[in-house]
C-alpha cells in the first residue's frame, strides 16, 4: 500500500542536503509520495528506507504472465474493488478445458473448436485466450500427450491442470517453451510442484480448501522460489466461491495482505452451457482473473467475452471510434451520406441499423471527444462548424455528388445553420436509430 | 494462516419494500413480495448482510406486440393478445415472481388505446393471477398522465409498483400513486444525480421514500451495460453510507433492452451460434451481470432466460 509523504519523510536522512534537487527532505518525501521523484535521487537513503519503499511500491495484487510470444496473457495487478473508483486493468482471461481422455482426431477437433472461439465486436477482436488441459485420465502419459497436442495445434496460451505432481512433471517439460500456467500445487505437493515451476520458469496455481489454507500455501511456494502464483479454491459451491473471491480481493487491496495478493483462477466445468455461462459471468464480474469453462457453444461464450470487454473498459475514457468516413456495403456517388458522433456506442448503433437497411451508405463520423449526439450538442462539441469542418477534411464532396446530408433527428435544430454553412441540403433523420432502416429505404 | 477480517462498517442499508396486498391488507393478492435490505456490497461481509432474494418480473403487454422477434413471440404465441391468459402462463409455467404489465398499447404510435381498454386489462390480469403487479406506462408523458391514473385507480388497494415518474413528469403519477396506496418507480436516464433528484421531487410531494423503487434505465450486455453496472454499484454504496435519497431498491428492464441487441434478435448469424439459445442467453447474461452490481427486481421476457436467471439466483440465495 502506498506510503504517505510523512511516512516516507520519517525514513529519509532529514539533513536537507539538497543533493536530490529539492529544497528539503520533506519536499522530497512529498514528491516521492506523488511519484514525481525517485528514491535513487537521494544519495544518502538507507537500505532500510529503500526496502520499505520498494515493499510499499509493489502492487497489492501481483501481475502474472503466461503463454509465450503472441499467446502471452497477463492477469492480476488490480487496484480497486469497483470499476468506477478507477478501472479494472487486466481483462479476465477466458479459457476452455480439454480433457486428456481425448485422443487423436477427437482431441484435435476439440482444440480446433476452441481456437475458433473468436468474434469481431465493435471493431475489436474478442476471443478465448487459453486452453486448460485437464488431467482427467489419471495417466501422466495421456496428460503429456494432450499437452503436446495443444502446443502443436493451438496458438493459445496453455494451462496444465492436474492433482498429480508426476503428471505435471511429465507434461510440463516438453511444452515448457510455451510457458504454460502449471497446476495444481496443494499443501502436500507444494514443494515438488514448486520445483517443476521453478525449473521451467512457469507460473504455478496454488490450490486449497479455504482462503486461510491458501494463504499458508502461497507462502510455502514463495519460500520454494516461485513468485508467480495464481490462486484457486478447491471445488467450492458457487455462493461460497463468489464470497471468497471478494474476500481475497478485499484483503489484498485494503489490508495489503501479501499471501493473497495474487490473481485467481476459477473452473466452471459442470452443468449445461447456459448454466456454465451464467456462473462464469458472475466470476468475471466479481474478481476471477482466469475463468475456465467446458462449453464450446458460441452462444454461451460470446456473452462472456462481451461482458469482459464491457466491465474492463475504462470508465473515465469514453470508447471512441476513429473520426473518418465509413463505407457500409458498397456505396457509390449516389448513396446516402449520414453523420454521427465518434462515441463508439453511438456509432455502432447507427452502423448496425444502416447495415440492417441494406442500403449502401456512407457514415461520416465527427469527432465529439467520444460523446453521444445529445451530449455533444449540449456541450457545444457538435455544431454546424464542427460538422462542416469534418465534411471538408474528409472531402465528402468527392464521395457523393448529390450534396445531401442526413443528420441525427436529435439535432434537427441545427439544420438551418448547417445548410448555410455548407450549402448542402440537410435531411433530418429519425431520433431513434431503429427507424433508420425505414428512413434510408425511403430516401434511397 | 489467519487472514485479516474486512471491517467495512456500513452504517446503513437499502430499504426493504413489500409489494402486493393480500385480503387482510385490503387487496386480493395471494402473496406478497419483499425485496431490498442489502446491508453490504454484493458478496461482501457475512451472507446475512446480502439483499433479500432478487425477483423476476415477467413482462405482459396490454396489446399484442408488433415488433417482437419471432423467437421471443413463440412461447407466448397463443396468448399475445390475451393479457390475462398471458400473465397466468407466466406465473404458472414460468414461475414469475411478479407480473409487469406494460402499457405499450396506449402510446400514440403503438395503438393509441384509451383508458377503458387499459382499465379492462388491469382487471383481467388482477383476476387471472395472484402475484403482485407492476404497472408500467408507455413512456409518452401526455398519454401516461391521462391513462395511468385510471389504471392506478382500477388497482387501488393492491399495493402495486407503479411507474415511471421522471424529473420532467412526476406530479400526476406521484399523486395518484400516493392516493391509491401503491409503490412508485422513479426513473433517471443513466445519471445517478438525476436519480437522486427525482426521489427528492417525489419526496417533496409527500411520497414516502420507503415506498420508492429506482429505475436508473438499463443497457443491454454489449450496449452500454457498463454504465448502468457502475451506477447500481454506486447506488448501493450511497445507500450503505446512509444517503436516504439513494436507499431504494432497484429495478432494471432487461427483457426489452436485451432483445434489441442484434446478438439476441438476428436469426441469421451462424457465427454466433444457434439463435434458439442465443437470444435467451443474451437476456439471461444481461440479468446475471446486473445481479453482480446489485439489483432487486429484474424485468424479463423469454421463459428460457427466466429459467437460467432463477437457477442462478437459487444458487446464491438458498
Amino acid at each position: 500500500m502506498a506510503l504517505t509523504g510523512l511516512q516516507i519523510f520519517k525514513l529519509l536522512p532529514k539533513t536537507n542536503c539538497k543533493e536530490c534537487g529539492m529544497p528539503t527532505c520533506l519536499a522530497f518525501a512529498m514528491a516521492l509520495a506523488q511519484k514525481k521523484a525517485k528514491l535513487e535521487d537521494c544519495p544518502h537513503a538507507s537500505e532500510e528506507a529503500k526496502a520499505a519503499l520498494a515493499e510499499a511500491a509493489a502492487p497489492p495484487i501481483c501481475q502474472v504472465k503466461f503463454g509465450a510470444a503472441e499467446a502471452e496473457v497477463q492477469v492480476g495487478q488490480e487496484t480497486v474493488m469497483f470499476r468506477h473508483e478507477e478501472k479494472f486493468y487486466n481483462p479476465t482471461v477466458m479459457a476452455v478445458s480439454v480433457s486428456d481422455k481425448l485422443t487423436g482426431d477427437d482431441l484435435k477437433k476439440r482444440i480446433e473448436e476452441i481456437n475458433d472461439l473468436q468474434f469481431d465486436r465493435v471493431g475489436q477482436r474478442i476471443q478465448v485466450k487459453a486452453i486448460a488441459v485437464m488431467n482427467e485420465s489419471g495417466s501422466a502419459e495421456s496428460f503429456a500427450a494432450a499437452a503436446a497436442a495443444v502446443k502443436e495445434n493451438s496458438p493459445l496460451a496453455m494451462i496444465l491442470y492436474s492433482d498429480s505432481v508426476e503428471a505435471l512433471a511429465a507434461a510440463a517439460g516438453p511444452v515448457a517453451q510455451a510457458k504454460p500456467l502449471l497446476g495444481v500445487a496443494q499443501a502436500e505437493t507444494a514443494e515438488a510442484a514448486a520445483k517443476i515451476a521453478k525449473d521451467h520458469n512457469c507460473p504455478l496455481i496454488a490450490q486449497a480448501e479455504s482462503i486461510e489454507d491458501l494463504a499458508e500455501l502461497t507462502e510455502m511456494i514463495k519460500a520454494a522460489g516461485v513468485e508467480d502464483i495464481v490462486l484457486s479454491l478447491k471445488r467450492p459451491a458457487l455462493k461460497g466461491h463468489l464470497y471468497n473471491l471478494s474476500q481475497i480481493r478485499a484483503v489484498a487491496l485494503k489490508k495489503n495482505f501479501r499471501p493473497l495478493g495474487y490473481p485467481t483462477i476459477s473452473c466452471v466445468l459442470e452443468g449445461g452451457p447456459a448454466e456454465q455461462s451464467a456462473e462464469a459471468l458472475s466470476m468475471i464480474c466479481k474478481y476471477s482473473s482466469i475463468v475456465v469453462v467446458e462449453t464450446v457453444q458460441k452462444w454461451a461464450i460470446l456473452p462472456l467475452l462481451t461482458a469482459i470487454m464491457n466491465i474492463f473498459t475504462d470508465p473515465q475514457k469514453p470508447v471512441q471510434v476513429e473520426a473518418k468516413v465509413y463505407a457500409i456495403g458498397e456505396p457509390d456517388e449516389n448513396s446516402p451520406l449520414l453523420f454521427t458522433t465518434n462515441f463508439s456506442l453511438t456509432y455502432y448503433t447507427v452502423e448496425s441499423d444502416v447495415e440492417a437497411s441494406r442500403v449502401p451508405s456512407y457514415i461520416l463520423v465527427v469527432d465529439t471527444e467520444g460523446t453521444s449526439v445529445l451530449t455533444a450538442y449540449s456541450g457545444d462539441k457538435l455544431n454546424e462548424k464542427v460538422v462542416a469542418e469534418a465534411m471538408k477534411k474528409n472531402e465528402v464532396d468527392k464521395l457523393v455528388k448529390h450534396k445531401k446530408l442526413i443528420i441525427p433527428g436529435y439535432v434537427a435544430v441545427m439544420s438551418g445553420k448547417l445548410e448555410e454553412e455548407t450549402g448542402w441540403e440537410i435531411l433530418v433523420g429519425p431520433r431513434e436509430c431503429s427507424v433508420l432502416p425505414k428512413f434510408l429505404q425511403e430516401v434511397a | 494462516m489467519p487472514v485479516p477480517t474486512i471491517t467495512d462498517s456500513y452504517k446503513s442499508a437499502v430499504n426493504k419494500v413489500t409489494l402486493g396486498a393480500t385480503q387482510e391488507a385490503g387487496g386480493t393478492r395471494s402473496k406478497t413480495i419483499e425485496i431490498g435490505g442489502a446491508a453490504n456490497v454484493v458478496y461482501g461481509g457475512a451472507a446475512e448482510q446480502a439483499a433479500l432474494r432478487p425477483v423476476v418480473a415477467i413482462d405482459v403487454l396490454d396489446s399484442a406486440p408488433a415488433d417482437w422477434p419471432e423467437k421471443l413471440k413463440e412461447p407466448y404465441k397463443e396468448v399475445l393478445d390475451k393479457p390475462g391468459a398471458w400473465a397466468k402462463k407466466c406465473v404458472e409455467e414460468y414461475a414469475a415472481d411478479l407480473i409487469c404489465l406494460k402499457f405499450d398499447g396506449i402510446h400514440p404510435d403503438k395503438g393509441d388505446k384509451d383508458a377503458d381498454h387499459a382499465v379492462a386489462v388491469v382487471k383481467e390480469v388482477l383476476e387471472a393471477v395472484g402475484v403482485p403487479l407492476i404497472l408500467w406506462g408507455s413512456g409518452n408523458d401526455e398519454k401516461d398522465n391521462q391513462i395511468m391514473p385510471k389504471v392506478s385507480e382500477a388497482a387501488k388497494g393492491e399495493n402495486c409498483l407503479l411507474g415511471t415518474v421522471t424529473e420532467d413528469n412526476y406530479k400526476s403519477l406521484t399523486a395518484i400513486s400516493l392516493a391509491d396506496g401503491h409503490h412508485l418507480i422513479t426513473e433517471a436516464p443513466l445519471d445517478i444525480n438525476i436519480g437522486k433528484q427525482v426521489n427528492i421531487l417525489a419526496s417533496d410531494m409527500g411520497f414516502p421514500l420507503e415506498k420508492i423503487v429506482t429505475y436508473q434505465t438499463t443497457g443491454a450486455l454489449g450496449y452500454g451495460i457498463e454504465y448502468i453496472y457502475s451506477i447500481q454499484e454506486r447506488q448501493r454504496l450511497a445507500a450503505l453510507s446512509g444517503d436516504k435519497m439513494m436507499s431504494q431498491p432497484a429495478i432494471c428492464d432487461v427483457g426489452y433492452e436485451a432483445w434489441r441487441a442484434k446478438e439476441a434478435k438476428l436469426a441469421d448469424a451462424p457465427e454466433w451460434g444457434d439463435p434458439a439459445d442465443r437470444g435467451p442467453m443474451w437476456e439471461a447474461a444481461t440479468a446475471v451481470c446486473l445481479l453482480q452490481a446489485g439489483v432487486d427486481i429484474i424485468r424479463m421476457r423469454h421463459p428460457k432466460a427466466v429459467q437460467i436467471v432463477k437457477a442462478f439466483i437459487d444458487k446464491i440465495w438458498k
